[in-house]
């Protein structure tokens, strides 16, 4: 009798389960949980990486005062704090639409202010935010190099259409696919994990194009043509700033696998390598040919590194992370010096160097090191083929669209400082108050 | 000997220094300074508080240098620093009792040059 019970005992628990599975016959508990448990932990890692890359804004905000002159240190926070804040609104409103919204075939169409998502826990809000913080970086890169001579009104006017539509129209043919959208560039197998191009570059060739419609800084180029130094004021804050953005670098890249999932791990790995092979590269490179290893260089090395590793970041090998590192600190250090001496733009803090050309090379170094379809895997020229046609589409649109735009602000709500006000700085001249009060600041340039 | 002090406008120092190298006076100390006279302030707020800034920045050079320099330094300066506009400076012109070198001891003329 009590043999018999336990038998039946067991038959009961044995076989109720499956009895249950088959009436509801979708999912089982253990899946089900295992569902929501992987969902939570991707809105858990998007968002922590989201508050990283939001940091850098922080960063950008100390290399940039930084590595300009003290009369001019409260208008470039300034400049970085509005960017952010209208480049927040204005991605919510319209960019996150055109850039991911059900896509026309050029550009997204619906999503617009997130219209038809219930406010909660639905994915796309984790989304937005993430890439609210990857537009507002591409908005911030041009603040450095229109540094020191821009008119704040006309800065605002460029931060509202670069997030209103200039990045999240290219990047809807990159990235348009991560949801509802979809564009030609991808389609064609354009990589680009985190952003070189998308987010780097684009910020990169506006700034070239808003650094030659304002023209250089009075007093940059002598009567001879010849290049000045204008020394930034405070390396200290420089520094903090650059140990900022590769802090936040952590998030920018590991976070665009926007899963929590195992490779998280591995591509802080490569972005770590890549920014230290930059900075060695970069300081080494400026010690051989400037007989010292200048900081400013170094520094510049290492965003150099963690631009160019954005794109391929997830694709290559730890030896390759190093080397597209490498290559993009002394990259920089010629790019500096090229655009400084050759092209005689001026670029206070080099972000066309930093973010527009290594951001061009992190892309192209995709088609040659990626483990699958790199040239140097056996992959043959076809990646590198799509690789050059997203570098040089993202050249055309940003800096064709970024001399057209910002001329337009110079004849409408004007762009530059007067020469009086720009002597005086900025400080003064733009918001009435200075950044150093009670200190004696030479304002001798 | 005299000493020449002069106070300029901040962003006209390089010129002045440029100009005094040309006119072959090489030796100048410079010192950043606060100060008032006919140029208006400006406004400055701080949270929504206006105040009014009067003491203008300025930068003084302090030119010793001997009795046949004199005119030249200071026609190099004024030709340089002159913008015409109120609150491009003044110059005074001092007797200067002696000069000393203190690695070599030399005094007066000498020492100057």
């Amino acid at each position: 009798m009590k043999k018999k019970l336990l038998f039946l005992l067991f038959l009961a628990l044995t076989c109720a389960p499956a009895a249950l599975a088959s009436e509801t016959a979708e999912l089982d508990p253990i899946s089900a949980a295992k569902e929501e448990i992987q969902n939570n932990i991707n809105i858990v890692w998007t968002c922590v990486a989201a508050f990283l890359v939001f940091f850098m804004q922080a960063g950008f905000a100390m290399v940039e005062a930084g590595f300009t002159r003290a009369k001019n240190a409260v208008n470039i926070l300034m400049k970085n704090l509005m960017d952010f804040s209208i480049g927040s609104l204005a991605f919510f409103l319209v960019g996150f639409g055109l850039m991911f919204g059900t896509t026309n075939g050029l550009f997204g169409t619906t999503l617009f202010g997130l219209s038809g998502v219930e406010p909660g826990s639905d994915w796309n809000w984790t989304f937005l935010i993430f890439q609210t913080v990857f537009a507002a970086t591409a908005a911030t890169i041009v603040s450095g190099a229109m540094a020191e001579r821009t008119k704040f009104i006309g800065y605002l006017a460029y931060s509202v259409l670069i997030t209103l539509f200039i990045y999240p129209i290219f990047g809807s043919w990159a990235w348009g696919g991560l949801l509802d959208g979809g564009g030609w560039l991808e389609n064609l197998g354009f990589l680009d994990f985190a952003g070189s191009t998308v987010v780097h570059s684009v910020g990169g060739w506006l700034a070239l194009a808003g650094a030659i419609v304002l023209g250089p800084r009075v007093g940059k180029y002598g009567p001879d043509g010849k290049p000045k130094a204008i020394p930034g004021h405070n390396i200290t804050l420089a520094a903090l700033g650059v140990f900022i953005l590769w802090f936040g670098w952590f998030g920018f890249n590991p976070g665009s696998t926007t899963t929590g999932e195992g490779s998280i791990g591995y591509i802080a790995v490569t972005t770590n390598l890549a920014a230290a092979a930059g900075a060695i590269a970069a300081m080494f490179t400026a010690w051989i040919v400037m007989k010292k290893p200048d900081a400013s260089m170094a520094l510049n090395g290492a965003l150099a590194g963690l631009v160019s590793i954005t794109a391929p970041c997830d694709g290559v090998s730890p030896i390759g992370a190093i080397l597209i590192g490498l290559a993009g600190g002394i990259l920089v250090f010629f790019a500096v010096l090229f655009i400084d001496r050759v092209l005689k733009v001026d670029d206070p803090v080099g972000a066309v160097s930093v973010h527009g050309v290594c951001g061009a090379w992190g892309t192209l170094s995709c088609g040659l090191f990626n483990m699958e379809s790199g040239l140097f895997y056996g992959g043959g020229l076809k990646q590198l083929g799509v690789q050059t046609l997203g570098v040089g589409a993202a050249f055309v649109w940003a800096f064709g669209l970024g001399l057209l735009m910002f001329t337009v602000i110079k004849m409408t709500v004007g762009l530059r400082v007067s020469e009086e006000e720009e002597l005086k700085g900025l400080d003064i001249g733009e918001h009435g108050m200075e950044a150093y009060s009670g200190f004696q600041i030479f304002s001798t340039m | 000997m005299k000493l020449i002090i002069a106070y300029i406008q901040p962003h006209k120092l390089d010129e002045v220094k440029k100009n005094l190298a040309t006119a072959e006076v090489g030796k100048m100390s410079v010192t950043n300074s606060l100060g008032c006279g006919a140029q208006k302030g400006y406004h400055e707020s701080y949270r929504g508080v206006e105040f009014d800034v009067n003491l203008l920045k300025k930068v003084r050079l302090e030119i010793a240098v001997n009795d046949d320099f004199v005119d030249k330094t200071i026609e190099a300066i004024i030709s340089s620093a002159r913008t015409g506009q109120i609150g491009d400076g003044k110059i005074f012109v001092l007797d200067l009792v002696d000069c000393i070198r203190i690695r070599t001891g030399e005094r007066g003329k000498e020492a100057i040059g």
